[in-house]
C-alpha cells in the first residue's frame, strides 16, 4: 500500500500490525512513524496494542492432558521397540 | 508488497523506546539449537527428548489440528499419528528446514487428510471467506472526527493510556483471565494464529509455513485477533470501548 499524503489516525490504526510485522514499504513506515511522533493519541493506541501483545505473551498454553501424554509415550515406546 | 522482518534501526529504537521489539532472534536461535539437540537424541531413542518435544509443541499441535477436524478426540488422534509419522521419518529428516516447520507440515497434512475423510468434502480449508473479506474497523469510527470536519479522521478523544495503569493491574491474574477469555472466543483461524505468534512464540514465517497460508493472510488474521483482545483489555481496564 502506498500512501501519498499524511496518514489520518483512522488510517493509522489499520496499519499497526503491518508496521509491527515490517510489512509496510519504507515510505509508508516513515509516515507511520512521523504520525506517531506527532500524535499522542495514536501513540496511546499503539501502546495499547503493544501491551496487548505482551499480556497475551504471558499466557501459557494449557498442558496436555496426562492421559494423552501417556498415550503418546506408549506410541513412542512401541516405535522404539520396533526399531531396536 | 515487500515482506521483511521489522527493521531494527538503533536510532529509531531509542526514539521509540515504547515500540515493540521484534522477537529476539537470539531466542529463536537458542530454541532451534535446542531442537537440533533433541532431534539427535530422539534418533537415539531417548524418551526424555521425545517428551520434551511433546511438551514443547503438543499444545500448539492440538490447536492446529482442531482447525481441520471437528472434535478434540480426533485432533488428539491426528497429533498422535503425526508423532508416529515423525518418528518413522526422523531418519530422513535432514535439517534443511527447522524441525518445528517440518513437524507442523506433517501435522497439517495429516489433519487435512483426516478432515477431508471426515467431512467427505475436498479440499478442507480452515480459512473461511469471512476470515478474509474486509472486516470491521479496528477502532469504532465514532471515536474519530467525522467527514467534513477540519480534522476528519483524527481522534475525537484520545484512547486511554495502558501505561498509566499500575503495572500490577496490567499483569494481574484477573487481567490475564480477561485476555485468555478473549483469545478463546476468537474464530478458530484467528485463535490459532495469535496463539502460535503471541503465546507459543512462532515467527510469522513459521506460522505461514506450518499452516500453508500467505504472509498477507497471516497478518490479516493476526491483526483481527489482536484487535479483539485489545478491545476486551480496554473494556476491562475501564477505558472507553473502541470497537
Amino acid at each position: 500500500m502506498r500512501l501519498h499524503r499524511e496518514l489520518t489516525c483512522a488510517e493509522l490504526v489499520e496499519l499497526v500490525t503491518e508496521y509491527l510485522e515490517g510489512a509496510l514499504a519504507t515510505g509508508d513506515a516513515e509516515r507511520f512513524e512521523e504520525h506517531l511522533t506527532l500524535c499522542p493519541a495514536c501513540l496511546a493506541h499503539f501502546d495499547q496494542v503493544r501491551a496487548t501483545v505482551e499480556a497475551t505473551g504471558r499466557l501459557r498454553e494449557e498442558d496436555l492432558a496426562p492421559e494423552f501424554a501417556d498415550e503418546l509415550l506408549a506410541a513412542f515406546r512401541g516405535w522404539r521397540q520396533a526399531h531396536a | 508488497m515487500v515482506v521483511s522482518r521489522p527493521r531494527v534501526d538503533r536510532s529509531r529504537e531509542q526514539l521509540y523506546a515504547h515500540a515493540m521489539e521484534p522477537r529476539l532472534e537470539d531466542e529463536e536461535y537458542v530454541a532451534s539449537m535446542d531442537d537440533v539437540r533433541l532431534v539427535a537424541a530422539l534418533r537415539e531413542g531417548d524418551e526424555r527428548a521425545f517428551m520434551d518435544l511433546v511438551e514443547r509443541y503438543g499444545p500448539s499441535m492440538l490447536r492446529v489440528a482442531m482447525l481441520f477436524v471437528r472434535t478434540r478426540a480426533v485432533a488428539e488422534e491426528v497429533v498422535q499419528d503425526t508423532w508416529v509419522g515423525v518418528l518413522n521419518g526422523i531418519g530422513r529428516f535432514e535439517g534443511r528446514s527447522s524441525f518445528k516447520t517440518w513437524l507442523f507440515r506433517i501435522l497439517t497434512n495429516t489433519a487435512k487428510t483426516r478432515g477431508e475423510r471426515e467431512s467427505r468434502t475436498t479440499p478442507v480449508s480452515f480459512l473461511s471467506d469471512a476470515d478474509l473479506e474486509p472486516g470491521a474497523p479496528s477502532v469504532d469510527p465514532d471515536r474519530f472526527l467525522p467527514e467534513g470536519e477540519r480534522w476528519a479522521g483524527w481522534w475525537a478523544s484520545p484512547p486511554m493510556r495502558f501505561d498509566e495503569q499500575p503495572e500490577s493491574r496490567l499483569l494481574s491474574s484477573e487481567t490475564l483471565a480477561v485476555v485468555r477469555a478473549a483469545v478463546e472466543q476468537l474464530p478458530e483461524a484467528q485463535k490459532a494464529v495469535i496463539a502460535m505468534r503471541d503465546i507459543a512464540g512462532f515467527s510469522s514465517e513459521e506460522v505461514c509455513a506450518s499452516l500453508g497460508i500467505s504472509e498477507g493472510n497471516q497478518r490479516v488474521l493476526l491483526h483481527r485477533a489482536r484487535t479483539k483482545v485489545r478491545v476486551e483489555l480496554e473494556r476491562h481496564l475501564g477505558g472507553e470501548v473502541t470497537a
